[in-house]
């Protein structure tokens, strides 16, 4: 059953049209990929999902709830969660109080109870840092809770920043170009993880990727936005081949041709 | 369902509240005039001078708010110390005119007087305006918004305190000069000549800053750095000087209508600047900040606002001794902007996420 | 050394200007009349005042800093270049300096510049007149060269004499303040006090001990190689914390016991400082931790003034005239409700629009108190008087207009007794402040206070959370108003100024934003010392000013900044979570 299904979704920016009468679904525990040269409109997509940007017109339902006119935190409460392109963390906050913040929806504590420190509060306080605690882990930052968000390497916020949606519990991850920036290394490790969030946390992901290799490697599905339109979809074999995304990508000379190589290059996934 | 109580109960309060400032606002506006005018007790020339007075006031706004705009413009930036620029600019057109009031010179040559009072207080406010630019401001300039903003609250109180320890507490009174007592006749109604000069000097100026801003070199590196700072650089353009001279300019803008405001009500003292220069910044948003025209209008509007206002809106519904809430009117007035229409009367839609 | 680039290498020109920009900072302090107006103050009796120490101060700080500057350009010969250079910084210093002693007196700059006065100029040429017009010359270079040795010396040297010295000063300033408590207490006390200090500052024994002792403290204890910071590092966290606990407690401890010998005088003080860092408790939840700048904080505290006012008061105007106990929780609920009313309309303008709007609203409610149209009510100008003082016990029934209630009990009536309800009202809301900071609410306010959309993407309404921001600020600031109210016994809308929440801005600022020792620290910096020291009051708000700038550029962070404190508490925190939370492995 698809989890998120957009019907005609069209987002204008003034004369500019980001995003253009756009279909798309995703199953649940699915992986899949929206891919397209620069300006294609993927973020704005993801805004209009998350609440960020209003939708001009069309639907977006989220297990059948309409979701288009909602604000972004009755959306995240519906279970969407989502990172950023440039990372976007609370820099002057500790990682571990980013778990904590993205936490915050299912913490119940009213602020007379916080003052009060009645056991209530304190058990979930408790319980909340431990579940932050085995998120930090999770994502291979165990020890560092205590540094300042800002003061992480660059793989470790990316990481910290998906932690911080996990902490919402989400049942859509929406991942924007999370291999951003990564040597292949880390990028191999980045794509482990993914496919481990899927299997193991039974989450729906989906993302924004430019790098082939990521793209080819874990999606079940890949849909290509060109000029907010989406030009094809399928699976990773019939994108590879389909003729107008070759001219999409190629026509236009885009540096990232290069990494659009078959999926023969791509290590076959290792069990997570 | 996924609006809980609480949440509908705020987002309800909020749509309340606002209609409900809108409608008070406007039933006192509305009942006030009505009343007012109804009452008679104000005679038609009462008001007119009212009205005079308020575009003469509204004009040195004017003239303040131009360089918050400027400023405004290029750095996103509350420039909370311009005010006690044009303190400062007041302070030093008053020791040139004082001085020359004693040697008899103001007497002699009252144009040629006053205009060296003019000069030596943009300057004195351009280099009190530069030291602090680049002293308090520049080394914050990727710093998160409040910092700055923090930085030119100390900025002002140092200025006032500095100025209060250079020359005491106490309220220095201009000279006056001869030849701008008294009023002439322009279309049947009496006009007073300081008020008259004080206008034209104005509009002078803001011709003035508006060919610089439009048709100079300088001017168009002003609005290509307030476009985008980066790519302003690449195109070659040094952008630290660009802000200092958009500080510069304004400045000077703020020092000679100091002296102005120092002519026209006879007074200045170590505070005069402060609620001009927080009004001049409501004029500022009023007109739509980063325009300079939008701020001479909003300057206008401001200035006869406040001058009609207390009589025409407040005495109407019956608030007795109306002209203790006068400086309200300019409050509220910058509330109901910012509330309804950011944008102010002419601006471009401000993008708030700019930060 | 790096001497790979010409223009790192250092030239006399770059001291000179150094040696200049002090002297502008010294003729500075002279013409805003500082120097003179602290000239009856001495550090060291007889010797040197703290009008006079301000100017050496400031050619000490120009030739330790020019010789720094000469060190990390990588001169060749380092100690005589950096002496040199100290020396040409002094020198430049003090040549301006002596300029303007030297145009003093040649010409009438008093009628321009009001405290150049002769007895300033006298002040900086000890009494010679215009042949003395070297003498500040000679002395500045002088103090700028020690200046310069000092930085010569070994760090471990520098330190405690940098301190001793400081501590000279400081001893100089508040032996004013110390001296008569410690005389009023006769025996060995008033015995101590007289030697070390004299009328009008210490003595020149007194500053030979005092500069010896906390030069001494300084080496054994706050040395980073001092063996009582090495044992305190060696302690295993829970007795770290208990170490911390205790400090607390001993502060506490002399909180309570301070005002005990202590003249009207002082316990005035403290209660201020105690209002004060109510207040900038509030302020530290609006701006401190949800990051939202109220120009228009004083509103709530002329609203639980007031309300305190109209409720209690024996006066004209007094509406109820219940008991303060029954007041205060209304006082406090008012101003909750106002934050909200206040609130709602400005919670979607960001940043620096809301600090203009705020302050616009704030302005309105000061103009409306004073204003003849609802003078009926609040007395207008002539404001809210006779407020009954808070009663301990039971009190009598109200009599007639002007006639206070009579108290059967203890009656907290002078500033003494009122500043141990408001020192309990701060423990109380600190206690409060530190539960919100570490609950779900806290984090969602940083969370606010550092990106406002990715915050609102994780669920976190934006409405509810900035205006619960705003209510319970000023629920603080509503009940340091109330107090206010009680201590002074009436109200006026002049005292509702913009400036007061510009103070609480300052304080919070100055003490490190959404810190809450800073905010203590930060109302003892900002309101006690300028009211202990009263020729400084007049440069209070210069003082602030220069504050607010120097904190935004050279410490964004504050005096108390709250991410250290933070930080302790989480290594303590994990200490005990990490060893349950590593074994489990990740799962749902």
């Amino acid at each position: 059953m698809a989890i998120l299904k957009a019907e005609k979704v069209t987002k204008q920016f003034g004369g500019l049209v980001a995003v253009h009468n756009l279909d798309f679904e995703i199953e649940e525990h699915a992986i899949a990929s929206i891919i397209g040269p620069n300006g294609a409109g993927k973020t704005t997509f993801f805004n209009c999902i998350t609440g960020f940007e209003k939708a001009n017109n069309g639907q977006i339902l989220f297990g059948g709830t309409p979701i288009q006119a909602l604000r972004p935190d009755q959306i995240s409460h519906l279970g969407i969660s989502r990172t950023y392109q440039n990372i976007r963390l609370f820099g002057e906050m500790t990682a571990l109080e980013n778990i904590l913040v993205g936490q915050h929806q299912n913490m119940h504590a009213s602020w007379y109870a916080s003052v009060a420190g009645t056991p209530g509060v304190r058990r979930e306080e408790r319980e909340a840092l431990e579940e932050a605690q085995r998120l930090l882990q999770f994502v291979d930052l165990g020890g560092q809770g205590d540094l300042l968000a800002r003061n992480l390497p660059y793989g470790g916020q990316r990481r910290l920043e998906i932690a911080r949606a996990l902490g919402s519990k989400p049942s859509l991850l929406l991942l924007d170009e999370p291999t951003a920036g990564m040597n292949p290394r880390e990028t191999e490790s980045m794509m482990h993880f993914i496919r481990r969030l899927r299997d193991e946390l039974r989450i729906t992901i989906l993302l924004i990727e430019h790098q082939m290799r990521v793209v080819m490697g874990i999606s079940e599905k890949v849909t290509v936005l060109d000029y907010g339109e989406k030009i094809a979809e399928g699976t990773t074999k019939e994108i590879q081949n389909n003729e107008r995304v070759i001219e999409a990508y190629l026509g236009r000379g885009s540096t990232r041709t290069a990494t659009a190589r078959p999926a023969a290059s791509v290590p076959s996934p290792s069990g997570g | 369902m996924h609006t809980s109580a609480t949440e509908r109960i705020t987002d309800w309060a909020v749509w309340a509240f606002l209609w409900g400032f809108r409608i008070l606002v406007l039933l006192i506006v509305v009942v006030g005039t009505i009343q007012s005018l109804r009452s008679g007790q104000y005679t038609s020339d009462q008001w007119i001078d009212f009205v005079v007075f308020g575009i003469a006031r509204g004009s040195i706004y004017a003239v303040l708010a131009l360089g918050y705009t400027m400023v405004y413009g290029i750095l996103r930036m509350i420039n909370f110390a311009h005010g006690d620029v044009f303190m400062a600019g007041a302070f030093a057109g008053y020791f040139v005119a004082n001085g020359f009031s004693r040697t008899g010179f103001l007497e002699r040559q009252p144009v040629v007087a006053l205009l060296i009072a003019v000069l030596f207080a943009m300057l004195v406010s351009t280099t009190i305006a530069v030291v602090l630019e680049r002293i308090a401001y520049r080394p914050l300039r990727a710093a998160p918004r409040l910092v700055p903003l923090i930085s030119a609250l100390g900025a002002s109180f140092f200025i006032e305190y500095s100025f209060r320890g250079f020359f005491g507490p106490g309220v220095y009174a201009y000279p006056a000069v001869a030849p701008l007592a008294g009023e002439f006749n322009i279309l049947g109604i009496g006009v007073l000549k300081m008020q008259a000069l004080v206008v034209v000097a104005a509009v002078i100026m803001m011709a003035i800053l508006y060919t610089i801003v439009m048709r100079t070199k300088i001017g168009k590196a002003m609005r290509a750095v307030s476009e985008n700072k980066d790519v302003a650089r690449l195109m070659g353009i040094d952008v630290d000087r660009t802000i200092v001279a958009t500080f510069a300019i304004g400045a000077a803008m703020a020092g000679a209508g100091g002296v102005l405001f120092g002519l026209m009500f006879h007074q200045v003292n170590f505070l005069s600047g402060f609620v001009p220069g927080i009004k001049a910044f409501a004029a500022a948003v009023l007109g739509g900040i980063g325009n300079v025209v939008g701020a001479m209008v909003g300057g206008m509007v401001l200035g006869v606002f406040e001058s009609v206002g207390p009589a025409l809106f407040l005495g109407g519904v019956g608030i007795i001794r109306p002209y203790q809430l006068q400086d309200a009117i300019a409050y509220i007035m910058l509330v109901l902007v910012l509330l309804f229409r950011p944008s102010g009367i002419l601006g471009e839609r401000l993008s708030t996420k700019k930060a | 050394m790096t001497m790979t680039t010409a223009d790192r290498r250092w030239r006399i020109s770059d001291s000179i200007r150094i040696g200049l920009v002090g002297g502008i900072f010294a003729v500075y302090l002279c013409l805003i009349g500082i120097v003179e107006a602290l000239g009856d103050r001495s550090v060291i009796e007889k010797l040197v005042s703290v009008g006079q120490t301000l100017l050496l101060l400031t050619a000490f700080g120009t030739g330790y800093f020019a010789a720094q500057q000469a060190l990390a350009a990588g001169a060749s010969r380092k100690t005589v270049t950096s002496l040199l250079a100290s020396l040409l910084a002094g020198l430049g210093t003090g040549l301006l300096l002596g300029l303007l002693v030297l145009l003093g007196y040649l010409v009438n700059v008093r009628a321009v510049f009001i405290n150049v006065s002769p007895a300033l100029l006298d002040s900086l040429t000890l009494g010679l007149g215009i042949s003395g017009v070297w003498l500040p010359v000679a002395v500045m270079a002088f103090v700028g060269l020690m200046g310069g040795v000092v930085r010569a010396l070994p760090a471990s040297v520098r330190s405690p004499l940098i301190v001793g010295l400081g501590a000279v000063v400081l001893g100089g300033l508040f032996s004013g303040l110390v001296r008569p408590p410690m005389i009023a207490l006769k025996g060995t006390p008033e015995k101590v006090a007289r030697f070390l200090m004299g009328p009008t500052g210490l003595t020149p024994w007194g500053a030979v001990i005092v500069f010896a002792v906390v030069a001494a403290i300084d080496i054994t204890i706050f040395q980073a190689s001092s063996p009582v910071r090495k044992s305190y590092r060696e302690l295993p966290p829970n007795r770290r914390k208990i170490a911390r606990g205790t400090l607390l407690v001993l502060a506490i401890l002399m909180a309570i016991v301070l005002p005990r010998g202590s003249g009207p005088f002082i316990a005035q003080v403290v209660v201020l400082i105690c209002l004060s860092a109510l207040m900038g408790l509030g302020m530290n939840i609006t701006l401190g931790f949800a990051g939202l700048l109220d120009l228009g904080f004083v509103a709530f505290f002329a609203v639980g003034a007031y309300t305190v006012g109209m409720l209690t008061s024996y006066g004209e105007f007094g509406l109820a005239h219940l008991p303060f106990w029954v007041v205060l929780p209304i006082a406090v609920l008012v101003a909750m409700l106002t934050g909200a009313f206040l609130g709602l309309p400005v919670l979607g303008i960001r940043g620096d629009y809301l600090a203009i709007a705020t302050l616009g609203f704030g302005e309105v409610v000061r103009l409306l108190a004073g204003s003849d149209f609802l003078a009926p009510w609040l007395g207008g100008p002539q404001g809210v008087i006779g407020i009954q003082k808070p009663c301990l016990g039971w009190l009598g029934p109200f009599v007639g207009t002007d006639v206070p209630r009579v108290c059967h009990g203890i009656e907290l009536g002078g500033p003494k007794e009122i500043y141990y309800l408001a020192l309990i009202c701060v423990l109380i809301v600190a206690l409060v402040a530190i539960r919100l900071r570490d609950s779900r609410l806290g984090r969602a306010w940083m969370a606010i206070r550092e990106d406002e959309d990715v915050a609102q993407g994780l669920g976190v309404n934006l409405i509810q959370t900035k205006l619960m921001a705003y209510v319970l600020g000023a629920s603080f600031a509503g009940l340091s108003g109330a107090i206010f109210a009680v201590l002074v016994g009436s109200i006026f809308a002049s005292s509702m100024q913009l400036l007061v929440s510009i103070n609480v801005v300052a304080i919070v600022v100055v003490g490190g934003m959404g810190s809450i020792p800073g905010v203590i620290v930060g109302s003892l910096a900002l309101i006690g010392l300028p009211e202990a020291f009263r020729e400084f009051s007049a440069y209070r708000l210069l003082f602030y000013g220069a504050a607010l700038i120097v904190v935004m550029i050279a410490r964004p962070a504050g005096l108390w900044p709250s991410v250290i404190t933070k930080r302790e508490l989480h290594v303590d925190l994990d200490d005990e979570t990490d060893p349950a939370a590593s074994p489990s492995a990740a799962s749902e």
